[in-house]
């Protein structure tokens, strides 16, 4: 596939993301297995990540879907070990096979930006307003390797025509770009390395859609062509839909439901997938015409989490006891962890009682 | 009206003592304000009390009883000055007025920087450009030439001494306002209140200012230090009221008298010492607001 | 009451500083806006949308061109707007920033009873007509709200606010600007179904002002597209998000993620600024029907590029503005 800007006039057909049943083993770039995050306040112990298990391979992208206080921010920043002082970690994180958690200086510096790398949401505001954008994108680079000194200026050209932004932008402030262009801008340093893993945290949030799919082009070609891994964040199910090849759903601090992403998005067998999957509309669909769809109350607050089941308060199929009773997950079918005492072997039993 | 009406606004001052008692247990962790404070609060007492810390005829020339510069001794503490009145009484009565010329130099500025500034900083036309310019004009004149000027013009005394430390000093105060004020009108709220209905003088007065107010109070502290300062250094230039007693005055006296070349260190160290340890005490007690108050301001934003 | 609710005609509202270019937020628009209906103007950053309406609501003075509300044209100094903001009310994108941070959510909703003296008016007080309006914004029981600040609150507890505030006037129309697009994904449902009741218990007339196609589908009757201050399509949400005309319209369906089944066509390139309005339609730079040769074989591309088209009627029924003759099937 030719570079996302360089034919105006063929409309940019969307290829398939590479399958999930995975016909070549991938190398895994990013595991995650048993993460637990509390943050030390005054006010007490706040459990931010509760047990969550990922893993994103080689040339595959994994969305992360959660809205706020779910945890999935805190989880992204403990993949670089960018998390807050105050933050206690158990469990592991390995990327590129390397324990995070214990690497020394060296080996972190190498980590963060070599081997991975973040593309941060509200770029206006992760971008420094009195530097050249050209500058920023070789700051990284010559960080990691101050012997490149001369042949960076090349490099930020070669990374800023990847991202599809003419290379005379380099001279160029941030405030002097536009959303979209900064974004890219975001995607150019975070590409600056050469790292093997992304986590893009909201990258289109406040991006319009024309923008947004221009934006979600390109990841999903660097992709393809750089066999980059992908862990893609936000709340937009209908984004990590049409980017991703897995979905996992967080609320509360856990992984709900996790599976491929048309399956998700499509099928959703946890009753919180189901409610964000509706959040977003098929625009086509008569069912949804002044029918909008949403769950009552508010994402839970981390310091006040609900007994059991975490989301029985919201829950439009709650049982009597699921305000006792924590589900463990149970498979969904093959591949398809789902956390509802609802799920059986052939996916949610929707003949079960609707309310308590 | 029902008892009910009353209850909400009631209640909502209740509030507004819990956030001040809030901004008090903040500020009691900082040790310099405290220190700051205490000092103060000293002088503040000798001034309030000067009658019985000490009798005013000690202020009298006709009635003075001691020596001409005469050291310290046990029936004056910190000895006689060129007239042989007791050091001390003149410093406890010139707390008085240095205290209230600073403060109500202070009120005049900070009442006069605050409308300018938050004019300036409201209105878009031509008015508010023009205060602007009136800000920066009157920022630019250096202070001294112009306060002298003023107090030869006006006379000598206390009230005009109030006034032009007053007039000379509100334009720092208005540029800090108008910032701020600046920075508070593009938030949503204001919007939101222009299309409630609000006119100019309601979003001023109960959206911008009260979200102005915490620099203000932090400014003040600081304002009332520059002030005192100022008017000790008029009162030393002699352009003092010739009848009252300020420490700068008697800064004026010790030079004028040749105390400084007799070496009558009593008369001329003490009130330059109490003026550096009350502006000192404003300068610490300001420094500690304004860390209580960003960080709050920081998470409102 | 005969005739629209809102009738706007020629509007342009125009930005320029001295010495800076003049941008055309607004270059022509006609829309009537009928009583009790939900309206959507979609369009991205630069269309002039939010531009329009601010303009509706009395806080932008337009260039040239009239509004007119229930007949009566829109004053035009501060005295005279405050009556017509009792009837037209404004809801913010950010509701964060939307409330004063050192008003209780008492006062925030009470600001709007006290600047038209509305106690004094009615019989009831001021506490009751407070608590009627967050109740009917859905933060029930009210009095548990009286006293919070907006930093105690969620994001979707402040919307609502926020509506109460606005409700408290008893406004015949609401204007959002991006009601949800700040919040939550599980809670923009409640929003929005919240702004379908309002409008079916109090009759309320909705302008909804959005990047969002799937959020104009959920609750719009009709539906204007904007691009770069004119509108480019106007319908019903069946017509034009279902059979759309236009190939803005066509272009922005096909990106949106979930609209799986269309061939996805991404313009390239930003959208131009209002300071440099290209000739003739205003899309023709970007549009794919003239890259891809279907304005040539149809002998329209001169047209495309040079000649004007006219602003739509929003009275007709189902319109593009679109030299295409596909663009004008009936």
């Amino acid at each position: 596939m030719s570079g996302p800007t360089s034919d105006p006039t063929a409309p940019v057909a969307r290829q398939p993301v590479a399958s999930y049943e995975g016909e070549r083993t991938r190398r895994p770039l990013l595991e995650i297995e048993g993460l637990e995050v509390t943050y030390r306040t005054a006010g007490g112990e706040i459990p931010a990540v509760r047990g969550v298990d990922l893993t994103v391979n080689e040339g595959e992208s994994v969305g992360l879907a959660g809205e706020s206080g779910c945890g999935k921010s805190t989880l992204a920043s403990t993949i670089l070990r960018l998390q807050p002082s105050n933050a206690t970690v158990q469990g592991n994180i390995r990327v590129g096979g390397k324990d995070v958690r214990t690497l020394g200086w060296r080996g972190l510096r190498a980590l963060r930006w070599g081997e991975a790398s973040m593309v941060f949401q509200g770029a206006l505001h992760s971008l420094n307003p009195v530097q050249r954008v050209g500058d920023q994108i070789a700051e990284p680079i010559l960080i990691h390797d101050s012997a490149v000194a001369g042949t960076v200026q090349s490099r930020v050209g070669e990374l800023l025509e990847e991202v599809g932004l003419p290379t005379d932008r380099a001279r160029a402030f941030p405030h002097q770009l536009s959303g979209g262009q900064r974004q890219r801008v975001m995607i150019a340093m975070a590409l600056a390395c050469r790292p093997q893993l992304i986590v893009a945290d909201e990258p289109t949030t406040a991006l319009d859609v024309m923008v947004q799919a221009q934006v979600l082009d390109l990841l999903t070609g660097l992709v393809d062509e750089l066999s980059l891994g992908l862990l893609m964040i936000t709340h937009d199910l209908s984004v990590l839909s049409s980017t991703c090849s897995r979905i996992a759903v967080m609320y509360a601090g856990r992984v709900v439901e996790e599976g491929p992403a048309d399956e998700v998005f499509e099928h959703p067998q946890h009753p919180y997938s189901e409610a964000l999957s509706a959040a977003f509309p098929r625009i086509g669909d008569s069912a949804a015409r002044y029918a909008p769809a949403g769950l009552p109350g508010d994402p839970p607050d981390p310091q006040h989490l609900p007994s059991g089941c975490t989301f029985h308060p919201r829950c439009p199929v709650a049982l009597a006891n699921c305000s006792e009773y924590d589900p463990p997950v149970r498979l969904a079918g093959p591949h398809r962890p789902v956390a509802c005492v609802l799920v059986g072997e052939d996916g949610r039993d929707r003949s079960a009682a609707q309310g308590s | 009206m029902s008892d009910t009406t009353l209850t909400p606004r009631r209640l909502t001052w209740q509030r507004r003592r819990q956030s001040a008692g809030r901004t008090w247990r903040q500020f009691r962790r900082h040790r310099t304000g405290l220190i700051g404070l205490g000092v103060l609060v000293f002088f503040g007492l000798v001034a309030l009390f000067a009658p019985l810390l000490a009798d005013h005829s000690g202020i009298e020339v006709t009635e003075a009883t001691g020596g001409v510069l005469e050291g310290p001794s046990w029936d004056y503490p910190l000895g006689t000055d060129a007239n042989g009145r007791s050091v001390l009484t003149l410093l406890i009565w010139g707390a008085r007025v240095s205290l209230m010329v600073g403060l109500l130099a202070t009120a005049i500025s900070m009442f006069l920087g605050t409308l300018v500034g938050l004019a300036s900083g409201h209105y878009r036309n031509f008015f508010g450009a023009a205060l602007f310019r009136i800000t920066e004009w009157f920022l630019v004149v250096p202070f001294l030439p112009l306060a002298i000027v003023l107090a030869s013009l006006l006379g000598r005394s206390l009230l005009n001494i109030a006034f032009v430390i007053g007039v000379t000093s509100w334009p720092a105060t208005a540029l800090l306002i108008r910032a701020q004020t600046l920075s508070i009108e593009g938030r949503p709220y204001l919007e939101r209140a222009r299309a409630l209905g609000a006119g100019d003088w309601r979003q001023m007065s109960r959206h911008v200012l009260p979200n102005v107010m915490p620099m203000v109070f932090a400014n003040t502290t600081l304002t009332v230090a520059i002030a005192i300062l100022s008017e000790t250094t008029l009162s030393f230039l002699g352009l003092g009221d010739p009848l009252r007693v300020s420490w700068g005055s008697m800064l004026d006296e010790a030079f004028n008298t040749g105390a400084i070349t007799t070496g009558a260190w009593w008369f001329f160290l003490p009130p330059g010492i109490c003026v550096i340890l009350v502006v000192m005490s404003f300068t610490l007690i300001g420094q500690a607001l304004e860390e209580v108050y960003n960080p709050r301001l920081r998470d409102r934003a | 009451m005969t005739g629209p609710l809102l009738r706007v005609r020629d509007l342009v509202v125009e930005f320029g500083a001295r010495g800076k270019p003049i941008a055309r937020a607004v270059d022509g628009v006609d829309l009537d806006i009928e009583a009790h209906e939900v309206v959507a103007v979609v369009g991205e950053s630069g269309s002039g949308k939010t531009t329009l309406a601010r303009t509706i609501l009395g806080l932008e003075r337009p260039t040239a061109g009239s509004i007119e509300f229930e007949g009566d044209p829109l004053p035009t100094t501060v005295r005279r707007l405050r009556p017509y903001r009792r009837r037209v009310q404004l809801v913010l994108q950010d509701p964060t920033g939307s409330l004063n941070p050192r008003q209780t959510v008492y006062e925030s909703v009470a600001e709007g009873l006290r600047i038209h003296r509305m106690v004094t008016k009615s019989e009831v007080p001021e506490n009751e007509q407070v608590a009627e309006a967050l109740s009917r914004a859905g933060l029930r029981p009210p009095e548990n709200f009286f006293l919070r600040y907006p930093h105690e609150l969620s994001g979707g507890q402040r919307q609502r606010v926020v509506i109460a505030g606005a409700l408290a006037l008893g406004p015949e129309m609401l204007v959002a600007d991006e009601p949800v697009s700040s919040l939550d994904a599980s809670i923009r449902g409640e929003i929005l179904a919240l702004l379908l009741r309002l409008r079916k218990e109090l009759g309320l007339t909705v302008l909804v002002i959005t990047h969002d196609l799937g959020l104009a589908w959920n609750i719009a009757d009709r539906i204007a597209v904007m691009y770069l201050g004119r509108l480019v399509e106007f319908g019903t949400a069946e017509q034009v998000l279902s059979e759309p005309r236009h190939p803005y319209t066509k272009a922005l369906l096909s990106v949106v993620p979930e609209m799986h089944h269309i061939q996805p066509v991404v313009l390239t390139g930003e959208p131009p600024d209002a300071t440099r309005i290209p000739s003739g339609c205003r899309f023709h730079p970007r549009c794919p029907a003239l890259q891809d040769g279907r304005a040539e074989a149809a002998a329209i591309s001169e047209a495309c590029r040079g000649k004007p088209l006219p602003v739509i009627d929003t009275s007709e029924g189902h319109v593009a503005a679109c030299w295409l003759p596909e663009s004008q099937a009936r």
